[in-house]
């Protein structure tokens, strides 16, 4: 069988090489462009019934949902009944997140945390979406949702203690920090495998259905990852049996150093639900108005039995993908500013202010508030434990929750590491 | 009680569950309105409508998740992978998180899923269709992992599984899903349909047979026969082969494993052979051997054995070359004998 043997043979001459491989906003040195898709105007997009086919929402798919105008204004069909007060609360969350997110990533800094991620630029789409789904609906997130937590009412001391894994970690000291779960306020348990929670909310979904309940679900997935596998067995599986279920794609540019053109085969991520024949929207992630409305729509869509939407929020990862990672290895260091959409905190701020509803004196204010009860929170959370010190959870409750009832060979594996515990 | 064949037994245990408990729902490709490409699911569709005997897209990985999501939010799916063979497409799904939810939300949720897959050769299925997988999921922790070797096993085994609230890999030798097999052309003259077979008799009604129970077939004082599926079979007709007055376990749920009735066996016997259909190297027969030594050594008076199928994919023209086989297992059971 020699005649056979395949033989790979080094070259002397070059390849005329014809292999496309796509391009990013920038790379150090680079001046930032990004492919901006139809930014629409703010108010320019129709707001189509709920029970719209995926086919008519070909322009809501391929242009961008905006209702803040560059003077602050909240224009056109999209534009939600929200109070002012209501507008507060969501700018609150945000800053919180933000005061939350910034004394965490110093305190990994400081080594008190192993890792931490921010979401920084991105606040209004954990924030507004949550404001607009109802707490009976089931939320399963990625790792820069947090916001979600602000909004359903999670104590702040028992987020971090979960981050530093100490005796009020939730999570007995199982999971890195980030990776929350709080079946309370029906937050789904964060994986580091991602994408696979897109499917499972789908399948939750469906049983929401089967049960005859009204419940919804809302998954998250990032740009990069929208790759797996699973994020197409979630569409196809929410196509097939219309589930009651919000799958939203947050473009926010990067995966790690990864651009999202590795992954929106040059078009936008929403024109991807229009081949599963899933209604689909793209909308500016950093409006908290737009997000609010779009996510408000979708979800009355699903309640109401008209299956899933699909919804790109098209932001920016302002800061690296995580505190083990250094943006500037890999993308131009003033990038953020040449960001297109702002950011949401000073667009909402703005808003507010336009409305004769906020004042830069209040904001700076609210900061101050936040910045002091975070510090606080810190303070309680160490009081529980700290990462090196402790106290934890006991060593040997690492052998439970492996079953609901420990089988023989683990009771024989902890009282074999019998001291240690 | 009823005579029925494996595949009656599993469809009757789905059957029971779903009477009786409105959140277990079986999943799969072509479970529903054709009732599986092995009948597991005949009549589901018909009696409990087309959302509990429940058609899916070929996408295993999908239907995985899916069901994880089911089970987190209260109900009981029952998935079947169409072949073992197709399982790997789920594996992250089964493995990072079926497996591990409960555990890595310090038990705040949790999926109470089967996933129950046709496993092993004998039925000239080629390399895809053929495999024998459970050494992968024995190897995880959060799972457990069943294969049933008849009938009435089968039936209590996965009314067990059902019931239960964590994960279970039900493996479902397809080679004696509808009788008996003892090895290719071998002439053991053992019962040849399940109704023949005092394990073809089965319950109509609800009963079961415990997760973590092994269960021995056969006394002997001899050498201790560990096996599981189909091999309890051929190695029941390589014990009368050779001879050798062996004791033959049927594991039947492999994790957890019933060491203690395993060691009092191996204790008595002195002796200890090992079989199954996988693949060797890294298989589930490794760990066998490793506790059986850990916990027995000062009785063991021969080496522990393995007779399993060889290390490489499975052959569709070498079947009955590469499926252990009596003669095989008879000479393995020979040599531990012949060991004082």
């Amino acid at each position: 069988m020699g005649s056979l043997e395949q033989k790979q043979e080094s070259r002397s001459t070059e390849y005329s090489n014809k292999l496309f491989v796509p391009s990013a906003s920038s790379r150090p040195g680079d001046k930032p462009s990004f492919e901006a898709h139809g930014i629409s105007r703010a108010g320019e997009l129709d707001r189509p019934d709920l029970s719209v086919e995926a086919s008519a929402t070909f322009d809501l798919a391929h242009g961008l949902v905006r209702v803040l105008d560059d003077e602050g204004r909240a224009v056109g069909p999209w534009a939600p009944s929200l109070t002012s007060q209501q507008l507060r609360v969501g700018l609150r969350h945000m800053l919180h997140v933000r005061a939350y997110d910034d004394r965490m990533f110093r305190m990994q800094r400081q080594g008190k945390l192993s890792f931490y991620m921010k979401c920084t630029g991105e606040e209004s789409v954990a924030v507004a979406q949550a404001m607009a789904l109802e707490g009976g609906d089931m939320l399963f997130p990625t790792y820069r949702q947090q916001g979600l937590l602000f909004v359903r009412g999670r104590p702040v001391v028992d987020m971090m203690c979960h981050c530093i894994s100490n005796a009020g970690d939730n999570l007995k000291g199982r999971q890195m920090p980030v990776f929350y779960s709080w079946k309370e306020g029906n937050f789904f348990s964060i994986s580091g495998n991602l994408a696979t929670q897109y499917s499972q909310a789908v399948g939750w979904a469906m049983a929401s259905a089967y049960k005859g309940e009204d419940h919804i679900a809302s998954a998250w997935v990032g740009d990069g990852s929208t790759a797996e596998a699973d994020v197409h067995n979630a569409m196809l599986f929410a196509a097939t049996y219309k589930a009651p279920v919000l799958l939203n794609v947050v473009n926010n540019q990067w995966a790690i150093s990864t651009p999202q053109s590795f992954a929106s085969t040059g078009t936008t991520f929403a024109a991807r639900g229009l081949g599963f024949n899933i209604p689909s929207v793209r909308v500016d992630g950093n409006d908290f108005l737009a997000v609010y409305a779009v996510t408000e729509w979708a979800a009355a869509r699903a309640r109401e039995g008209h299956g899933p939407t699909f919804v790109e929020l098209f932001t920016h990862r302002v800061e690296g993908h995580s505190t083990s990672d250094n943006p500037e290895g890999y993308r131009a260091k003033d990038e953020a500013e040449a960001w297109p959409l702002g950011d949401p905190v000073e667009r909402l701020k703005q808003h507010l202010i336009q409305l004769g509803e906020w004042s830069e004196e209040q904001h700076v204010e609210l900061e101050a508030e936040l910045k002091a009860s975070v510090t606080e929170d810190w303070k309680a959370a160490i009081a529980l434990g700290t990462l090196e010190e402790g106290p934890h959870w006991p060593v040997a409750s690492m052998f439970e929750d492996v079953c609901k009832e420990m089988p023989e060979h683990l009771v024989r594996q902890q009282a074999k590491m019998g001291g240690a515990a | 009680m009823t005579a029925m064949s494996m595949v009656q037994a599993i469809n009757s245990a789905l059957d029971c569950t779903m009477e009786r408990d409105p959140s277990v729902l079986v999943m799969g490709e072509d479970v529903g309105y054709f009732g599986g490409v092995f009948r597991c699911t005949e009549g589901l569709y018909d009696k409990y409508g087309a959302h509990r005997a429940l058609d899916t897209p070929i996408a295993e990985g999908g239907i995985v998740a899916a069901a994880i999501g089911m089970g987190v939010n209260g109900l009981r799916p029952v998935v079947e992978m169409q072949f073992a063979d197709y399982i790997y497409p789920a594996i992250d799904q089964i493995i990072s998180e079926l497996a591990r939810l409960r555990h890595r939300s310090g038990g705040e949720f949790w999926a109470p899923v089967v996933v129950r897959a046709p496993s092993g050769g004998g039925i000239r299925g080629g390399q895809t269709h053929s495999q024998s997988p459970e050494g992968i999921f024995t190897h995880v922790c959060g799972l457990k992992t069943v294969m049933p070797s008849n009938p009435y096993d089968a039936k209590g085994l996965l009314i067990s599984a059902i019931e239960d609230d964590d994960p279970v890999m039900f493996f479902e030798p397809k080679r004696i899903y509808n009788g008996p097999f003892y090895g290719h052309k071998n002439g053991y003259d053992g019962p040849s349909t399940w109704a023949a077979h005092d394990a073809g008799e089965v319950p109509e009604g609800h009963y079961t047979v415990p997760l973590g129970k092994a269960n021995v077939l056969r006394e002997g004082k001899e050498v201790t026969v560990l096996a599981y599926g189909t091999m309890v079979h051929v190695a029941e007709a390589a014990i009368a082969h050779s001879g050798v007055d062996a004791e033959l376990i049927d594991l039947r749920t492999l994790l957890p494993l019933d060491m203690e009735t395993v060691a009092a066996s191996v204790q008595k016997t002195g002796r200890c052979v090992v079989i199954h259909e996988a693949t060797r190297t890294s298989g589930y027969g490794a760990e066998l051997v490793a506790e059986v030594q850990e916990q027995c050594f000062w009785h063991l008076r021969a080496p522990v054995e393995r007779v399993t199928g060889w290390d490489c994919p499975y052959p569709h023209a070498f079947e009955w070359e590469y499926f252990p086989s009596r003669e095989r297992i008879s000479e393995a059971l020979k040599r531990a004998a012949a060991c004082d």
